[in-house]
């Protein structure tokens, strides 16, 4: 058997999995990072838009305070969030912009003098003060009091991934890509490493650690239609729920995007709505004004998303070989504003769809977006369940976001969690040594090995993965998408039952050798499938709405029955998540209040 | 629409003895809008599960797709069926060590190029938590970005003359990523320093100027233009070298 060891093991080598590494390398630490594709190709990669920080620098910003942060991020989770996460993350989150600019990322300056901007697709100006000149700049995102985003270009994930690389790089840490961390290494109470596959050869090796760290981003490929890149789908989430005591905090809490492109859901901007972009259906009628007059395209994220899904259950989507969706329209808004201010919706239209959006309709439909649930840790990162585990970023419920997360607030999450959660393990370095239990190494990758001869010489059945999946796709999609409601719940979530029945019986129709993709798939499928249920059983058991958890039922948000966080734990050979419930937030320093957007009506604590 | 695609596809598995590398052949009814990562996606799902290739965020952005197209470097997310003629030829890019079929191992050549360039900021100051970030032009900010804007995705390194010829050399992606370093004026390092990493035929002098990789860049970065200022920097910093001291002020 291989065996590699190492201080600290990092499962994901994206924003959060990097930052972790970094803050323990430099402190003198052996660390590893393990990463399904290229550090550099991790989906923080994608991430556009831009970091939130209160610096306060910019005209529009002006004011801005940590405190101001935090009262927006609160609001976002509709209180659903641990306050005193949100707190630990809006202080740090100035400190850990500064730091990456000093490491290297160009973030865009605070140009003095009069500038034009923005805002609902009329510019207006803004005067940047000469004494700000060169420090770092911000943007508008949505839901936010002050401009507070920090960014570079259109390019902030991709620019901050690579200066961490870099200086993982200088750090020191070793990361191995291509490799895929298949199970936990563990005895029921301490976390010992994980066995990963080589994506390369297929061969299967231990990674033994002191402490092991998930941060393998977001599990959006359970749904058909994510804008996730295609290697998220859940698998350090998968590994912590195999253990069976280890925690899934919220995992009902998905965020839908109005506008993914069909048929491959990469996302379109809301600046297109903002600026005058309509959605019309199948007879090119435009329809949002008839279900929300005042605002129409201009409400909110998941407002308009149920919206467009309503419209296409009424057989009003446009047919297509990849399903139903709806047109958005910008033609109106002229070849100037398109070509210039509308440029990567443009580029992305003619690279990616081969669609002219000055002349034609760009096909649309609500995606899935983010995942705010993930591995419960407490403030320190340390998972729930097991010593030695922890997790950062979107596969983790550190739980700023509770239940909905801000734009901004999500990349900015990666490094700053990444910065606080790095020192609590270099806490956690400093003072503990991990007995291993060679028994515990053994006996997991004989499992793995078995379980690979199984799906080799289809022991316990042939059923397809491929075909396992689009079934999972089906009915997740159906009953726990956008809207909810407890008759669709009960039947999503008997019929991902039913279908993690027929994961549990796949087998392979090929070898299974060296970097086989098939294996692949069915090494993850049945994991894949429980992570749909702790969703859909999760949504079924929460009856109100809360941010993106919208039920159709129970529209209102009830602080009195449900300021909660959910913990979903998997029992060996259970075919239903457990449930548990915890507190949201033990400290109060916001007490529950009205968003001031979204609307709903809201049962309050003690009514 | 309506068309029948036939797509010759190269196939091996190193990790198995009883494969040979050949081409394979598969066809798929076009659908609206397709691209190559629906298409390659259907063969995998539909026809053929053990055929390897990479995709990662499907959207121009992280690199992973890279693959000869037709005899051309190129990202398959975002080539459109419709602009290609009914036959497709896939091949993974040379000069990277293959996975199997069109996936290769690019992470191990560009870490090492890394390495190599000392891809990182190069400075004695220390970080302080508690101060202001230091200043920097916006403009230049932008100028830094626009070189930074580089996915690795390989398809410069695999259209390149050298690099196909010698294992040694940098490639244009080494130098933009030095040219952006260059840029900074938070990387401390001086000319010599740059000179020693790239001066050689490893480095700037191993171009034969084919001008291929920018042709190929899917991301329209000037790496041609980066390879021509880093040439005369270092030429000049290598006469510089020459000449006694009292001349040096000039340049």
């Amino acid at each position: 058997m291989k065996i590699i060891q190492t201080d600290l093991l990092c499962v994901g080598a994206g924003l959060a999995g990097e930052r972790v590494a970094i803050e323990a390398a430099d402190n003198g630490f052996s660390v590893i990072c393990l990463s399904i594709v290229p550090a550099r190709r991790s989906h923080s990669s994608a991430a556009q838009g831009g970091m939130q920080a209160a610096l306060g620098n910019s005209a529009m910003g002006e004011g801005d305070s940590p405190d101001v942060h935090f009262a927006d991020t609160v609001k976002g989770s509709d209180w659903g969030c641990d306050q005193e996460v949100a707190r630990l993350f809006v202080d740090a989150a100035p400190i850990a912009m500064r730091q990456m600019a000093f490491w290297g990322v160009p973030w865009n300056r605070v140009v003095p003098g009069e500038q034009t901007y923005y805002k609902g697709g009329k510019p207006f100006t803004a005067f940047e003060k000469p004494e700000n000149e060169g420090l770092i700049h911000s943007r508008n995102f949505g839901g936010t009091a002050k401009w507070r985003t920090c960014y570079t270009s259109d390019g902030t994930g991709h620019c901050v991934l690579y200066t961490l690389d870099n200086r993982a790089a200088q750090m020191g840490v070793s990361v191995i890509d291509k490799v895929e961390a298949i199970a936990l290494i563990h005895d029921g109470d301490t976390c010992m490493g994980v066995i990963a596959r080589c994506l390369k050869t297929g061969e299967l090796t231990a990674y033994l650690a002191k402490a092991t760290l998930i941060a393998t981003g977001g599990f959006g490929r359970i749904y058909r239609e994510s804008t996730n890149a295609v290697i998220c789908d859940g698998g350090g989430l998968i590994t912590a729920l195999d253990t069976g005591v280890v925690p899934l905090g919220n995992m009902e809490a998905v965020q839908f995007h109005p506008t993914g492109i069909v048929p491959t859901d990469i996302l379109v901007t809301e600046g297109c709505r903002g600026d005058g972009g309509t959605l019309l259906d199948k007879n090119e009628y435009r329809f949002m004004p008839d279900y929300e007059p005042e605002k129409a395209e201009l409400a909110s994220r998941d407002v308009v998303s149920r919206r467009m899904t309503e419209h296409m259950r009424k057989g009003l989507g446009v047919p297509s070989p990849y399903g139903d969706h709806l047109w958005l329209d910008i033609r109106h808004l002229g070849e100037a504003h398109i070509r210039t201010k509308l440029r990567e919706v443009d580029e992305i239209c003619q690279s990616f769809l081969g669609v002219d959006p000055v002349y034609q309709l760009i096909p649309v439909r609500p995606t899935q977006h983010y995942s705010m649930g993930g591995v419960r840790t407490n403030k320190d990162g340390a998972a729930y369940g097991l010593k030695g585990l922890f997790s950062a970023g979107e596969a983790s419920c550190w739980d700023m976001h509770g239940f909905n997360r801000l734009g901004g607030n999500s990349l900015a999450e990666t490094v700053v969690a990444g910065m606080i959660i790095g020192g609590k393990i270099v806490e956690f370095l400093k003072g503990a040594e991990t007995v291993i239990k060679t028994a515990s190494v053994r006996d997991a990758m004989d499992k793995q090995n078995a379980r690979i001869a199984d799906l080799v010489a289809c022991k316990n059945g042939s059923e397809n993965p491929y075909t396992v999946r689009n079934a999972m796709f089906d009915s997740i999609m159906k009953g726990a998408g956008i809207f909810r409601n407890g008759k669709d719940l009960e039947t999503c979530v008997a019929e991902l039952q039913e279908i993690l029945g027929r994961a549990r019986r796949v087998g392979l129709r090929s070898s299974g050798k060296g970097a086989n993709p098939e294996l692949t798939m069915a090494l993850k499928i049945e994991g894949m499938v429980k992570l749909a249920l702790c969703v859909a059983y999760g949504a079924l058991k929460r009856t109100e709405s809360r941010g993106a958890h919208t039920r159709e039922d129970f529209p209102e948000r009830n602080d009195r029955d449900w300021l909660t966080r959910t913990l979903a734990t998997w029992a060996d050979g259970a075919d239903l998540p457990t449930l548990n419930y915890e507190p949201a937030t033990h400290i109060f320093e916001m007490p529950p209040g009205d968003r001031g957007y979204g609307g709903g009506k809201i049962i309050p604590m003690n009514g | 629409m309506g068309r029948t695609l036939t797509f010759n596809i190269f196939r091996y598995n190193p990790s198995d003895p009883a494969s040979s590398p050949h081409m394979d052949k598969f066809t798929l009814d076009e659908t609206e809008r397709m691209t190559l990562f629906i298409a390659l996606n259907r063969i995998r799902e539909e026809i053929d599960p053990t055929l390897m290739f990479d995709f990662c965020c499907r959207a121009g952005i992280c690199g992973a797709c890279a693959m000869v197209i037709n005899g051309r470097p190129g990202l398959a997310c975002h080539t459109k069926t419709k602009e290609m003629p009914a036959e497709i030829t896939l091949m993974p890019l040379p000069v990277f060590k293959l996975v199997g079929d069109l996936s290769v191992d690019t992470g191990t050549w560009f870490r090492g190029m890394y390495q190599k360039v000392e891809s990182w900021v190069h400075t004695d100051k220390k970080f302080d938590p508690k101060a202001q970030e230091e200043r920097m032009d916006n403009a230049l900010a932008e100028q830094i970005y626009e070189l930074d804007r580089c996915i690795e995705c390989g398809c410069c390194v695999g259209a390149c003359g050298t690099a196909l010829m010698r294992e040694d050399f940098l490639g244009a992606v080494a130098l933009n990523r030095l040219a952006r370093f260059i840029l900074d004026p938070r990387d401390q390092r001086t000319e010599k320093d740059y000179f020693d990493i790239v001066g050689t035929d490893e480095g700037i002098f191993g171009c034969m100027g084919l001008l291929a990789c920018e042709d190929v860049c899917p991301k329209q970065i000037p790496l041609q233009e980066q390879l021509g200022k880093l040439r005369r920097k270092m030429a000049l910093a290598a006469v510089k070298n020459i000449l006694p001291k009292f001349l040096k002020k000039d340049f």
